[in-house]
């Protein structure tokens, strides 16, 4: 690709600006990498196995660095830190190049007035890959540039200059980086020094603690719902509660006398109180009497209808050899589902807006800070220039973020209280308003060959919108790919050497809006796909682990799966039988091109199934830092668990629900498992994506523990024994 | 109606219209102590845990007007950087938070858990830490819970 051939170039010096005046000292801010057509690049870069990039928009500066007065760096970051820890990464990154401690970096989510945001969106697992290369050569050319001047102020010759700890010495002198900058306006730059090699790195493939880690030990207020502006008011909004809605009237009398209520704004379909306190807030906005206009009360039974293999949009997304015949006797065949499940992020979602002369500042949790703003400007009538959105710490993402277009209703409510607002949605406002994880049918068909190998493998999955629909992609991405690029993941086959294989999608969007949860199709296409191929190695009477290493090249970049599969067995002593009443699972996956393989072992108690141990193998590539990876997998299993065997979003009454933890069972303390080990192989020489991929297997392991165990085929998630 | 209590060992006193209204919101939003957090107002989920005279209190479902005369201690008042408490100590060598939003709530129930039972089983931990981390950090803070136990009963000795 000609943008690709264009990053490796280097850094053009052009793109380097320096902005001053945001401090009392000069600042020394840089930019670079501008990207032709990055969008494009981006869905297939989440559904082929390319490197991850930084999507950067293409007029802007990318990258803003401060050096302040007292010699700290401030990394205005364009990805947000929702727990994932990317941060850190970066912070790891600018100190191994640009010779700084991790203690003199901050790192802080770039605003969009006084730091570039990523064009798309923090998702995709692509944060700490897609800034990999730009970040160090930013930093390792930063650092020259101050040796330049070193040089110049300290009259030495610029070769005999070393650099550690934010400090250039050389002749027996040093200057601190910030005394370096100080008066600088016209700064020098070299071309982009080499990187230097992996072995030299002091900071990255370390187990750094995370840089926000005491922030979050204690308690220090760096969420969205956390912050306020002078003179701020608290709102609530009314949202309806029934699946296709709409609002007809209301009658706001008794709220309007409620204690604290300052105004109650009604907009087009919506409702809003703004009071002196959330409480009164809330406490007003049960008093309104709402009607609603509801066409139709939606039943499970109808959703489940819509996804039928077979109805709406058909798209193959992969073909190889010949399809099965419907009709042959020796194809097996296997129907999987999975339900519809929710965010249930623990922050709510809501934002602090000010409205101030069409200046207006929101800040909030979100994934899309560029995007949130795009949205506030056209629908508040205002430049985006105008608009300043200012992402803070997330209390969770895991693709809810993805959208917040409540910031414009919180700016609305702020334009007409004439104050700044903190808007918040209660819990079940989330749990009804969610942007869940679609619901899926999958049915699998597979036929052995005369050794008892696969010779026929094919996935028909139904599925709603994930990336379809979505304010991230406009609509003519989509029809020119033709397939819900999220619900794909995880879809295709990944077993090479079946020679006839198939993915075919059908998609449907449904009555309630579904969108990004953590790894997208990948949980519910892997359960589906591992669980058939262990059905199948059971029917071939062959270990499932050499069953599958049959199916997969050991060459290439499949290689890196094989691999992965064999260690994942030999780590966690695979075996198929059980023994003393413990069964272990095995499944694997391979998203966005970090395969991973879970050996899990699994017994049933009072009914229940319990998972014991889960012994994880996984290859993305460079691990930043390793201990994040781990956190990363142990979160990716647990949450993955927590999908698979407990959550469910029904439809009753018309309405979505449960709308309450507990209701909505999730996983807790005393169902993760009490042993998590985890293996890595560095396949590639770059970092691949982290935070999805391991949760791939996690729901096919279980299943296939179950059945190993108990004889009985689990085809549904969440996974239950009756 | 005036209210008079302990927050973190200090004395203070509110006025408030509503003596129903949530601790939760008083401690965020009149104290301004905002590491207790919101996240389902039902005490479901366990985000806005806190100590009140010693016991665990799901302050979003917990009437300010029940803490007059009592002491309260929320995150802020658990330990410092400087002098963290032994949950926030094992916190940290854990690496446990991930987003961190449900951190402090954890902490506080685990803080709480310790007092009653300085050494906890898993089985005391299976049944008594029953927040809600959606990061699902589970696998370290069982860790952290048992490593805290060991800095606190060394310290204690």
């Amino acid at each position: 690709m000609s943008n690709t051939k264009q990053q490796k170039k280097g850094i053009s010096r052009r793109k380097f600006l320096v902005r001053g005046g945001l401090g009392t000292l000069g600042v020394l801010a840089v930019g670079t990498y501008v990207f032709r057509n990055p969008l494009r690049r981006s869905i297939l870069e989440m559904t082929e196995t390319m490197a991850p990039s930084y999507m950067g928009s293409g007029t802007e500066p990318n990258l803003w660095f401060e050096l302040t007065k007292e010699n700290k760096v401030i990394f205005h970051s364009p990805k947000v830190e929702m727990g994932q820890g990317s941060f850190t990464s970066f912070a790891q990154m600018i100190a191994d190049e640009m010779d700084v401690a991790i203690n003199q970096i901050e790192v802080i989510g770039a605003a969009t007035k006084t730091g570039v945001i990523d064009a798309l969106s923090t998702g995709g697992s692509l944060s700490v890959g897609g800034l990999w290369k730009p970040l160090r050569e930013l930093s390792a050319t930063m650092r020259e540039m101050l040796k330049i001047e070193a040089a110049k102020k300290l009259d030495v010759n610029p070769s005999t200059l070393t650099t550690k700890n934010g400090i250039v010495s050389g002749g027996g002198k040093s200057m601190t980086y910030s005394e370096i900058a100080e008066g600088v306006s016209e700064w020098n730059v070299p071309d982009t020094p080499n990187l230097r090699p992996m072995k030299d790195y002091k900071f990255i493939g370390k187990p750094i603690r995370r840089i926000d880690l005491n922030a979050k030990v204690f308690g220090d207020p760096i969420f969205g719902l956390d912050a306020e502006l002078p003179n701020m008011l608290h709102a609530a909004i009314i949202r309806p509660s029934t699946v296709g809605a709409k609002f007809k009237s209301a009658n706001t009398n008794k709220a309007e006398n409620m204690p604290g209520v300052v105004k109650i704004v009604q907009i087009d379909d919506w409702i809003g109180v703004v009071a002196k306190s959330y409480p009164q807030a809330l406490a007003a906005k049960f008093k309104i009497d709402v009607e609603w206009d509801i066409p139709k009360k939606w039943t499970e039974e109808e959703i489940r209808g819509l996804l039928q293999v077979g109805k709406g949009d058909e798209m193959i997304t992969q073909k190889q050899g010949s399809a099965l015949e419907p009709n042959d006797d020796s194809t097996v065949s296997m129907t999987f589902t999975s339900p519809i499940g929710a965010h249930a992020q623990i922050e709510p979602n809501g934002a602090v807006a000010d409205y101030n002369n069409g200046n207006i500042t929101i800040i909030l949790s979100t994934q899309v800070p560029g995007k949130t703003r795009e949205y506030v400007a056209e629908a508040l009538g205002v430049d985006k220039e105008n608009v300043n959105v200012v992402p803070t710490y997330l209390g969770g993402g895991f693709g809810r973020r993805l959208n917040t277009n409540h910031a414009i209703q919180a700016v609305q409510l702020s334009k007409e209280a004439g104050r700044p607002v903190k808007y918040i949605f209660t819990r079940k406002e989330e749990f009804q308003n969610d942007l869940f994880r679609p619901p899926t049918q999958h049915i699998m068909r597979g036929k052995l060959n005369s050794e008892g190998h696969l010779d026929s493998l094919e996935h028909h999955y139904a599925s709603g919108d994930v990336a379809i629909g979505s304010i991230l992609f406009p609509n003519a991405i989509n029809s020119i790919l033709g397939t819900d690029v999220g619900a794909m993941r995880g879809g295709n086959i990944m077993y090479d050497k079946i020679p006839n294989h198939r993915a075919v999608q059908w998609h449907t969007t449904l009555p309630f809006a579904t969108s990004w949860w953590r790894s997208l199709g990948l949980l519910a296409n892997t359960f589906a796909i591992e669980s058939f191929v262990d059905e199948m190695a059971i029917k071939s009477g062959k270990n499932p682990v050499e069953f599958r290493l049959a199916s997969i090249s050991n060459e290439g970049n499949q290689k890196r799966l094989f691999d992965i599969i064999k260690l994942a067995a030999e780590k966690g002593n695979y075996d198929d039988k059980p023994s003393n009443g413990i069964a272990k699972g095995f499944a694997a996956s391979t998203d966005a091109n970090s395969p991973s393989a879970h050996v899990v072992e699994v017994s049933i108690e009072n009914n229940q199934i319990k998972v014991h141990k889960v012994t994880c193998a996984f290859d993305c590539g460079v691990t930043v830092n390793p201990d994040q990876v781990k956190a990363q997998c142990e979160g990716s299993i647990i949450m993955g668990m927590s999908g698979a065997m407990f959550e469910k979003m029904t439809l009753e009454n018309g309405q979505l629900s449960p709308t309450i933890y507990g209701p909505y069972d999730m996983a807790l303390m005393k169902h993760a498992p009490k042993e998590i080990d985890i293996h890595f192989i560095q396949g590639v020489d770059i970092p691949l994506p982290v935070g999805e991929p391991p949760m791939g297997p996690i729901g096919a392991a279980v299943a296939n523990a179950v059945r190993r165990l108990t004889g009985k085929r689990l085809t549904d998630l969440p996974l239950k024994l009756s | 109606m005036k209210i008079s209590f302990e927050i973190n060992n200090q004395s203070t006193s509110i006025d408030i219209e509503d003596g129903n209204t949530p601790l939760l919101w008083v401690i965020r939003d009149v104290l301004d102590l905002k590491g207790t957090k919101f996240g389902c107002g039902k005490a479901a989920c366990g985000a806005c845990t806190i100590m009140v005279n010693g016991e665990e209190v799901r302050s979003c479902s917990y009437a300010v007007k029940f803490v007059e005369g009592k002491k309260v201690t929320t995150i802020e008042g658990l330990g410092s950087p400087e002098n963290p408490h032994p949950v926030q100590q094992a916190w940290i060598e854990e690496v446990v938070p991930q987003c961190g939003y449900c951190q402090p709530g954890f902490m506080m129930a685990t803080a709480a858990l310790l007092e009653k039972v300085p050494n906890p089983t898993d089985e005391d931990i299976d049944q008594n830490i029953i927040n809600i981390c959606r990061c699902a950090t589970y696998y370290r803070m069982r860790k952290a819970i048992h490593r805290a136990a060991e800095i606190k009963n060394t310290t204690n000795n």
